[in-house]
This record gives C-alpha cells, structure tokens and sequence, in this order.
C-alpha cells in the first residue's frame, strides 16, 4: 500500500460532484486553508463519529478560516441522504466514477476494500500540503491533530485566528 | 490526554483527597451516555473516597437537538447549588428532554423558573458549555461519551469492568513505588 501524500507535496487539484447538478474543484478555493477528509462510507459508525464530530467543529474550523470537506467513494445521492439526516453543513464529494480516482492520486484508496483510507489532508492557501495523516482502519482520528496543524499553519502565516480551545 | 485540569470550574463528587480522577465528557441526549450514568454511580460506590469523578459536557448538538439547552439547564443549577440534582435528573427522563422538562425539573428542585426561561432565552451558559467541549476535543475527545482517567483518555466501548480495570491500574500505580 502506498503512503498517502506527505507535507510539502502540491495538493492535486480535482473536481468532482457534490450534488447530482454541482461540481467542487479545490483550485476554487485557493487562498484559504482546506481540510481534505477522506473516509471509508457514508453511514458507517467510526466515519459517523468522526464526521459528527467535525459537523460539530465547523465554526472552530472556520474562525481559522478554513473550509472543511468529506471524500468517499459513496454516490451523491447516498452523501445527500446521509448529510440530511445527520445535518452537515459542509460538503460530502463522491469519488464514486471513475471510482477512487480522486484518492489514488492522494495515496488514500484501499484498493482491496475498494474504499477511501481514513486520511486527513491539510492544504495551506497556496494549495500544497501542509499535514496529512491517515489512520488505522476503524480508529476515529478525532479532531484534535486537525486543530493542532491548524494553529501550526497560522502561526506560520503570521497572525491569523489564534487558538480556539 | 486531559489538556484542561480538573478544577474550580469543573462539577465534581469526591474529595480532593481521591487518588483517581475519572473525568466524563458526556450529552444529556445520548443513550450511550445515559445508560453510562448508573454504570457511574456503580463506580462511585464500589470505589468510594478513592474516586474523584468529573462531569464536563460534550453536547452534539447537530445529531441531539436537546443537548445543548439541557446542558444549559444544567449550568443554570449549578450556579445555584443543583448541578447533580439537575443532572441525575435529565438523565433519568432523557425521553422527554426540552424546556417544559427543565422547567418542571427546576419548580421540583425549588430554583427560579422564570431566572431559567431567561437563561436558555439568551444563551447565558452557552459559552461555559462550549469550552467545556472545545476542551473536550483538543483532549481527544472524539465521541459521546469520551472518559479520561487521571489525564488519560481511554478507548471506548465503555462499561463497567472497562472503567473499573483502569481505576484499578491507576490505583494500583499510585500506590506503587517510582
């Protein structure tokens, strides 16, 4: 199994559907940081966890003026299903067609399981990888690695949004 | 590990003499939660003065409508002495979370209903909470209910025996020699 893309490594542009009608590129959003979350399946209780957990988050997230968003290999319409009943406010993309396209080009597809890795990509402004991480299947990373990497990048940039603990 | 010590700020049953401190990040809302509270009170009695125990919330609010406002019921008591009162007791009717249930819950323990309306109204609490689970999450809280002993966050699934082996292991260390 190949390592998910280290720190320092260009991000990989993409674009994919985030609904049946509407595309997401990352180049979109250059110029603020991107949480890239890559996860196994919509409606599976580790992933359930973890993006309850961020869903919750989201405005901590955001007071570092970053842009959340969740990757797996599950349809739109099965993301839209899960995002209604579980109330997330921030994108679900499907990596759905060509299957895992997306994740092989970041090292997180399990080829044998034919699913995501649970892997985390921070992307500073500028679109190159600031941190990654990719964890054991069934273990929820949390969200604490994410703030961490967080503070790390606005301390680098200089001022910024400050701890939010 | 527990980024915020246990301290004034915090709900706490036990003396400052416990040699472990076993610390709950937990959501009136959640069944998991719920049923961890007797298994709780097992622990305290089994335990006894040895054991410290914490309640801090973790309310998910987007999954659990309630959480949050019954969190803020629960400060709301606790700013006038009733925090384990209030807490058993939204545990104990966790079925019927919502403003008529913590307002009937505060006219039982003879604290000021109309204070409480307010309260909730403007969020009083809201910000307590909210560190409360913000200190949670960069402690590694990932879901409910999370806990911690003596600092250290320990893996779920939880039940009594899980939490019972590692106050043991943490009694066990504190009384053994460095």
């Amino acid at each position: 199994m190949a390592p998910i893309l280290a720190p320092g490594v260009r991000a990989p542009d993409f674009t994919l559907p985030q609904t049946a009608d509407r595309k997401l590129s990352l180049g979109n959003l250059v110029g603020r940081p991107v949480i890239l979350v890559f996860y196994p399946a919509d409606w599976y209780s580790v992933c359930d966890d973890q993006l309850s957990l961020y869903n919750e988050v989201l405005p901590e997230f955001r007071k570092h003026g970053a842009e959340l968003i969740g990757i797996s290999v599950d349809s739109v319409w099965c993301h839209a299903a899960y995002a209604e009943r579980r109330n997330l406010h921030f994108p679900l993309l499907a990596d759905f067609h060509p299957k895992g396209a997306v994740a092989r080009k970041y090292g997180a597809y399990r080829h044998r399981e034919g699913v995501c890795e649970g892997a985390i990509f921070l992307i500073d402004g500028q679109g190159t990888i600031f941190w990654s991480h990719c964890c054991p299947v069934g273990v929820n990373p949390g969200a604490d690695g994410i703030f961490d990497a967080l503070e790390r990048l606005s301390a680098e940039e200089g001022g910024g949004a400050g701890c939010c603990a | 590990m527990l980024r915020i010590a246990v301290g004034a700020g915090d709900h706490i049953q036990g003396g400052p003499d416990a040699v472990v401190t076993l610390v709950e990040y937990g959501d009136y809302e959640c069944p998991f939660c719920a049923r961890m509270h007797s298994i709780v009170k097992r622990l305290q009695k089994h335990f006894g003065g040895q054991l410290r125990f914490a309640f801090r919330h973790f309310p998910l609010t987007q999954i659990h409508p309630h959480a949050r406002s019954a969190a803020e019921a629960a400060e709301f008591a606790a700013v006038h002495g009733r925090f384990w009162q209030m807490h058993d007791a939204l545990f104990d009717n966790q079925d019927r979370l919502g403003p008529q249930l913590y307002f009937d819950l505060a006219a039982a323990l003879r604290l000021p209903v109309e204070d409480l309306r307010e309260a909730l109204a403007k969020g009083v609490y809201g910000d307590k909470v909210r560190k409360d689970f913000m200190g949670g999450v960069r402690s590694g809280a990932k879901s409910t209910p999370s806990f911690f002993v003596n600092g250290e966050r320990l893996e779920g699934p939880y039940g009594f025996y899980s939490l019972a082996d590692a106050i043991d292991a943490a009694l066990i260390r504190a009384h053994s020699p460095p």
